[in-house]
C-alpha cells in the first residue's frame, strides 16, 4: 500500500465570534468541521463548494498559513516519513514549506511588480541555499522551458505579461524546489476561457511528468472535471461527498451535490433542462442549522433530516457522502460524453 | 420580426489615451427586440461592456462615440438616435432607467453602504414618476416582493451590506426594473456569484422577461450561460462582431475560426475527466497593439495572406446567421 502524500485527518478549523466593546467571545464560526481526505502522489483532488464552505481555510490550514484548531494533517516527507504538521510550530515547519507549494489566484496582484521574471523564478532557490548564481540561472531557465517560456523573458518585469503568462510565471515559482504537494487554489478562475485551456492542459502536463499531488480549490465543476481524479464536495465546512471523478458526476449520491451539478450552464442551448434551483442561500457558518446543514434547502429533507447529524459513510468503494437518505434516494448527475 | 426596440448601427467608440488611440468598439451592429434575450459574448477587451456604457451614454473620459447610431423606439413609438443627446441632458437621464434599465456585475460596490436598499429604491423610483414618498416606499416593497426577497417589508429598511450576493443582485434587478423599463442591459449579472446563486438569478431574469416582454441584452464571459439564456448572440473579439447569429447555429454550425475555437476550448461538465482541452495559441493582444487586418489573424489556425491586411467584412451566410472572414469572402472575379 503506498502513503499518501497528504492525510488529512479531522481537520478542524473555528475563529471565535466576538461581539462588543471588550471582544467578548459570543461564539465559534466552524470553517472547517472535521475534515477527511488524502491524496496520492500523481492525483490531483479537487475540493469545490460554494463561497464561505471552508474550501480555502481547508488549504490554508493544510499550507500551515493558519494554525488548525485540531485534527491532523499527515505529510509524507523526502525520506517517506509521515510527519503531522498540524501543531508544528514555524521553525520546525521551515524545512518542509519546500515540499508543499502554493498557485495563486491572481496572477496580477501574485507577482512582485518590482522583480525581474527570474528574479521571482529564483527567490525560492535563493532562499534554499542555492547561492551560485550561474547554477541557479540555469534552474530558472529549466524551469521556463517547463512552463513553456521563452528562456528570453527571464530580465522583463511582470508588467510585461498577459494573464496566462504570469500565472505560467507564478507555477513556475511554485515548482522551483521539486515540492511533492501543490496547492492551487483557483488557478484558473481569474482567466480568459482561451487562456484557461492553456493552463488547464499544463497544470495536466506538469502532473503527469513530475507526479506531483494537487490539490485543487475551485467553484467552477467544469475545470474540475478536466483537471480531478477525485472530488470532495463541501458545504458549510464539512466534506458532504467525496468520490472519484467519474462517479461523482454521473451518479452524484448527496442532494447538494445534485442541485451544483445541475446548475452548472451547460454550453449547448439543446440541452436547456429544468435546472434545480435551491431556494435561499448557503447557511451562515456562525449559526448553521441543527441536523444536516443542508435540510432547510433540500428537497428530499425529512424531519429526521433537522435532528440527526449525518456522518461521512463510504457506500460503493471509494465514494462517501454524508445524508442520512443516501442508500434510498436515486439523484441525477450529467450524462457522460 | 417586428420592428426592433433598440437598434445599435455600426458604432464606433474609441478611448483617446495619451499613448494611442483604443478602438474599443470599432462597428456593431444589432438590434433588440421585445420578449428576446440578445446574448453578447466575448473575452476581455472585447468590446462588450463598453457597447452597453454607450448605448446608456456613460462611457467615460477619454472614451466617446465616434460615429455610429443608437436607436431607440420609445413607449410613445417615436425613435430617438441616442447618439445625439447630450449626455447630461434631461432626455438621456429620462432613458436611463426609464426606457433602459441595468444591472452590473458587482453588486457588492454597485449598491450603497451608507443608504438602506429601501432609500436607494425610493429615489430610483421618485426619478421616474410622480409619486409621493409613502406610495413610492409601497411601490418598493412590491419591486423587492416580485425579485423573490422574502419579507420585503423587513428587508426594505436593511443595509446592502446586511444581504447576501444574491440578494443584493435581486435588489439590483428591483433598482432597475423600478421605472418599468422595456430594455434591460445586464452586464455579467452572475459572474460574481456561486452557482446555485446564479442559477436562481438566470431563473429570475428569465421569468420578469416573460412577464414584462422586455428585451435583454446579456454581456457575459461564459458560454454556457449564453447558451442558457440567449435566443440570438453575437460573438465580439477586440471591439469587433465576429459572428451573429440565432443561439443554435452559433453553438451548433458556427463559421468563424474565433467562435469555432472558442467553443472547442470551453471546459464542459459533459467531458471525460482529466480530457486535455483544445486551446487557441497566444493569448489576446494588447489593446494599443491591435493586430492589422483581421483581429484575430496571428491566433487564427485557418490564417490567409490576406487576413494580415484586409479587414474582413459581415457577410450573411445563413438565416439571421452572419460572420466576418475572409473564409467566406466571394473571390472577386
Amino acid at each position: 500500500m503506498t502513503v499518501p502524500v497528504l492525510d488529512v485527518r479531522s481537520l478542524r478549523k473555528h475563529f471565535p465570534l466576538r461581539r462588543g466593546l471588550l471582544g467578548r467571545v459570543a461564539g465559534q464560526i466552524k470553517a472547517v468541521d472535521d475534515v477527511s481526505f488524502s491524496i496520492n502522489g500523481g492525483e490531483t483532488l479537487s475540493l469545490v463548494g460554494e463561497s464561505g464552505c471552508g474550501k480555502t481555510t481547508t488549504s490554508r490550514c493544510i499550507l500551515r498559513a493558519i494554525r488548525p484548531s485540531g485534527g491532523e494533517i499527515r505529510f509524507r516527507v523526502e525520506s517517506g516519513e509521515q510527519i503531522d504538521v498540524a501543531p508544528l510550530e514555524a521553525k520546525q515547519l521551515r524545512p518542509l514549506r519546500r515540499q508543499m507549494q502554493m498557485i495563486f489566484q491572481d496572477p496580477f496582484s501574485s507577482l512582485n511588480p518590482r522583480m525581474t521574471i527570474s528574479e521571482i523564478i529564483g527567490e525560492p532557490l535563493l532562499v534554499n541555499g542555492m547561492t551560485n548564481t550561474g547554477v541557479r540561472n540555469k534552474r530558472v531557465a529549466e524551469l521556463l522551458e517547463l512552463v513553456q517560456l521563452p528562456s528570453a523573458y527571464l530580465n522583463r518585469f511582470p508588467h510585461a505579461f498577459s494573464g496566462g503568462q504570469r500565472q505560467r510565471i507564478g507555477i513556475a515559482r511554485a515548482l522551483a524546489l521539486n515540492p511533492s504537494l501543490v496547492v492551487a487554489d483557483e488557478p484558473v478562475s481569474a482567466l480568459d476561457v482561451s487562456v484557461q485551456a492553456q493552463i488547464v492542459n499544463l497544470m495536466l502536463d506538469l502532473q503527469d511528468r513530475l507526479g506531483l499531488a494537487f490539490l485543487f480549490v475551485a467553484h467552477d465543476l467544469s475545470v474540475v472535471k478536466h483537471v480531478s481524479h477525485r472530488v470532495a464536495v463541501m458545504y458549510v465546512g464539512r466534506i458532504v461527498e467525496i468520490a472519484p471523478t467519474t462517479s461523482l458526476f454521473k451518479t452524484p449520491r448527496h442532494p447538494y451535490t445534485e442541485a451544483l451539478l445541475s446548475a452548472v450552464p451547460v454550453p449547448d442551448p439543446r440541452r436547456r433542462a429544468q435546472r434545480i434551483v435551491l431556494e435561499g442561500d448557503v447557511a451562515d457558518p456562525s449559526n448553521p442549522p441543527s441536523g444536516c446543514h443542508f435540510h432547510p434547502r433540500c428537497r428530499y429533507a425529512t424531519d429526521r433530516c433537522r435532528i440527526e447529524t449525518p456522518v461521512l459513510t463510504e457506500i460503493t468503494p471509494g465514494h462517501a457522502v454524508r445524508c442520512l437518505r443516501a442508500e434510498e434516494l436515486f439523484l441525477q448527475g450529467v450524462p457522460a460524453g | 420580426m417586428a420592428d426592433p426596440i433598440l437598434s445599435v448601427r455600426n458604432l464606433h467608440t474609441h478611448f483617446f489615451a495619451d499613448e494611442g488611440v483604443v478602438r474599443a468598439v470599432d462597428g456593431t451592429s444589432f438590434d433588440l427586440h421585445s420578449g428576446r434575450t440578445l446574448g453578447i459574448v466575448g473575452e476581455s477587451g472585447c468590446g462588450k461592456s463598453v457597447t452597453a456604457k454607450s448605448i446608456l451614454r456613460i462611457v467615460e473620459r477619454p472614451g466617446r462615440i465616434v460615429s455610429g447610431e443608437i436607436l431607440l423606439r420609445r413607449k410613445n413609438g417615436s425613435v430617438v438616435d441616442l447618439v445625439t443627446l447630450p449626455t447630461d441632458g434631461v432626455e438621456m437621464r429620462g432613458i436611463r432607467g426609464g426606457n433602459i434599465g441595468l444591472v452590473f456585475q458587482e453588486p457588492m460596490s454597485s449598491l450603497s453602504a451608507f443608504h438602506t436598499i429601501g432609500n436607494q429604491l425610493i429615489e430610483a423610483i421618485r426619478l421616474h414618476s410622480r409619486l409621493t414618498k409613502p406610495a413610492a416606499r409601497a411601490r418598493a416593497v412590491e419591486l423587492l416582493a416580485m425579485v423573490g426577497i422574502p419579507r420585503p417589508s423587513q428587508r426594505i429598511d436593511s443595509y446592502s451590506f446586511e444581504l447576501s450576493g444574491g440578494l443584493r443582485q435581486r435588489v439590483m434587478i428591483a433598482m432597475a426594473l423600478a421605472a418599468e423599463p422595456r430594455v434591460l442591459i445586464a452586464d455579467e449579472p452572475t459572474t460574481a456569484l456561486d452557482v446555485t446563486t446564479q442559477a436562481q438569478i438566470l431563473e429570475l431574469i428569465r421569468r420578469l422577461q416573460q412577464e414584462r416582454d422586455l428585451a435583454v441584452m446579456l454581456i457575459t464571459h461564459d458560454m454556457g450561460v449564453i447558451a442558457e439564456m440567449a435566443d440570438d448572440v453575437v460573438v465580439m473579439y477586440l471591439g469587433k462582431e465576429v459572428e451573429k447569429g440565432p443561439v443554435d447555429a452559433i453553438f451548433h454550425a458556427p463559421r468563424h475560426p474565433y467562435t469555432k475555437s472558442l467553443l472547442r476550448s470551453i471546459p464542459s461538465v459533459l467531458a471525460e475527466p482529466r480530457s486535455r482541452l483544445a486551446t487557441i495559441t497566444g493569448s489576446i493582444p494588447h489593446p494599443f497593439a491591435r493586430p492589422g487586418g483581421c483581429p484575430f489573424h496571428p491566433r487564427c489556425p485557418d490564417r490567409m495572406s490576406v487576413c494580415e491586411t484586409s479587414v474582413p467584412q459581415e457577410i450573411v451566410i445563413g438565416e439571421n446567421h452572419a460572420t466576418a472572414c475572409h473564409l467566406y469572402t466571394r473571390v472577386p472575379a
